[in-house]
């Protein structure tokens, strides 16, 4: 069970939580018509082992959208905050 | 090299007190150059060396494996093979791996205990029913065995399975393939083993692959923990771990990596003599020959690369087994574990050439890598040994993403968790 550290409401169970997947994936701007980027964009990924930036939605809790660090190799996990503050 | 067993040789060493067998496959130190390295020694990775080593003369071979053989997810399925698939490039690709089964102890001259015990599809609504006969009639139309049975026919054949008016997801119907059925996965990894091993393949355990050799853009051989090795191909065949070998090369893949977990109980006298899949929630069922029940289970819903499965799924997948078959609830589990999946983004795997020359990947097998190991080593042989892809392979390509030609079987969109 992971336990993750909601800066709104504190540490709680990965169950009240629902995975949103890899926060380095950034949607193009709608206005760019490469077929390129979008490709990237819905399909492709890094899939990193190790260090890795990912989604959580708190859908039991505040509600918010958070980015995680955490390890995809040993699920050791750091830095949990707002995706609305760190993409501002 | 190892004998050929024979009724005889099994009788005399039985008799005999079981001494005298001698060791099933060689140990050789990698030589500097082969004409073809197959990179991973699971079922997938060994299957492809025999393969080549058989149907096409190429045994100048080696298949490399940082561990032991059959030690990743060869180890960690579930052990159910079926071809109930439904997609162009899906139906006959896993069709001639139920084929290729039924004939694989013969064909290695090892017992991989292939037992066509069939396979039951729940289905818990009319229109999951109607799904199942559209996807019968599809199979069939592919000469693939498949029937449709009513709620009173799958209680007559499976009574101990939930009919209660409480029952939370009640059954009304079940879609069978009577060809389906299991297999022994470390017995499969050891018969394909051993018999890529007496074609002159070799196998090297414990050699991790940390690089690929790359001249003039083409890929050339691999660096190792042992040391360099060039090779005129290179095959990829480490379901799991496929995005990391790839980007040595500068690929970036349409996967992520995810945990799916398998359990057994402890054993009991005979109770499922087939296999059950829950259609309400991602789980099913079979009884193993020990008479331990094997239940599997779905992802645990993150990317991972632990091989360790967490406690949230372990409840869910308890919590479906109860429902469908509240007679096990006082059964104790055993053990669970946990297999590092290639999730493609559309359930579907890869058998193909990459951009990079000299390399060729297989990989992105989801939650069905076990049942078509034996046509993934087909196809992945002729791939390598033709330079083009066979037919039965010819859709699981790389660029089927940019094509907008996924292979959808699930209808679940660009997800890494589709079937």
């Amino acid at each position: 069970m992971l336990r993750l550290s909601c800066p709104i409401c504190g540490t709680r169970d990965e169950t009240e939580f629902v995975y949103g997947g890899d926060a380095s994936v950034k949607r193009p701007a709608l206005s760019v018509p490469d077929t390129y980027l979008w490709l990237e964009f819905v399909f492709y990924r890094d899939n990193m082992r190790g260090r890795h930036l990912e989604y959580w939605q708190h859908v039991q809790g505040c509600r918010q959208w958070l980015v995680l660090e955490r390890d995809t190799a040993t699920h050791e996990h750091g830095d949990c905050r707002l995706a609305s503050e760190t993409e501002a | 090299m190892s004998e050929r067993y024979s009724l005889l040789s099994l009788l005399s060493r039985g008799l005999g007190g079981n001494v005298g067998w001698t060791r099933v496959w060689r140990e050789p130190a990698p030589k500097p150059a082969y004409d073809v390295v197959i990179v991973g020694g699971g079922g997938h990775g060994l299957a492809t060396a025999y393969y080549l080593a058989k149907e096409h003369g190429v045994r100048n071979v080696a298949v490399l494996e940082k561990g032991w053989l059959g030690g990743g997810n060869t180890g960690r399925n579930t052990t159910v093979i079926r071809s109930n698939y439904m997609m162009p490039g899906n139906t006959k690709f896993y069709e001639r791996s139920v084929r290729l089964w039924e004939n694989l102890s013969q064909d290695l001259n090892f017992n991989v205990m292939f037992s066509q015990r069939g396979q039951f599809n729940l289905c818990h609504s009319i229109a999951q029913l109607d799904a199942a006969r559209r996807r019968g009639n599809v199979m069939r139309a592919n000469g693939i065995d498949a029937e449709l049975f009513d709620r009173e026919e799958v209680r007559k054949r499976l009574p101990y399975l939930d009919y209660s008016e409480n029952a939370r997801f009640p059954i009304i119907g079940a879609q069978f393939q009577g060809r389906a059925g299991t297999a022994r996965h470390d017995a499969m990894a050891w018969g394909f083993a051993r018999a890529a091993d007496r074609l002159g393949v070799d196998i090297i355990q414990q050699c991790e692959v940390t690089g690929l050799l790359r001249e003039h853009g083409r890929i050339v051989g691999v660096e190792t923990t042992r040391g360099g090795i060039r090779a005129g191909k290179v095959g990829l065949a480490v379901a799991g771990h496929t995005s990391r070998l790839a980007s040595m090369a500068g690929l970036r893949l349409p996967i992520e990596s995810h945990l799916l977990q398998g359990f057994v109980t402890e054993s009991l006298k005979p109770l499922v003599d087939t296999v059950i899949s829950f259609g309400a929630a991602h789980f099913y069922i079979s009884q193993s020959d020990k008479g331990s029940l094997v239940f599997g289970g779905d992802l645990d819903g993150y990317n991972s690369y632990a091989q360790r499965g967490g406690l949230p799924i372990i409840e869910h997948t308890l919590a479906s087994a109860k429902a469908l078959m509240p007679c096990i609830s006082r059964l104790r589990m055993l053990r669970h574990w946990a297999g590092v999946m290639d999730m493609s983004m559309d359930g579907s795997p890869f058998i193909t050439k990459t951009p990079v020359d000299g390399l060729y990947l297989n990989g992105g097998w989801c939650y069905g890598g076990f049942k078509a190991t034996p046509a993934s080593g087909w196809c992945f042989a002729w791939t390598i040994a033709n330079d083009r892809p066979h037919e039965d392979n010819a859709l699981f390509t790389l660029d089927r993403f940019r094509n907008g030609r996924q292979i959808d079987e699930k209808g679940a969109g660009p997800v890494p968790y589709a079937q």
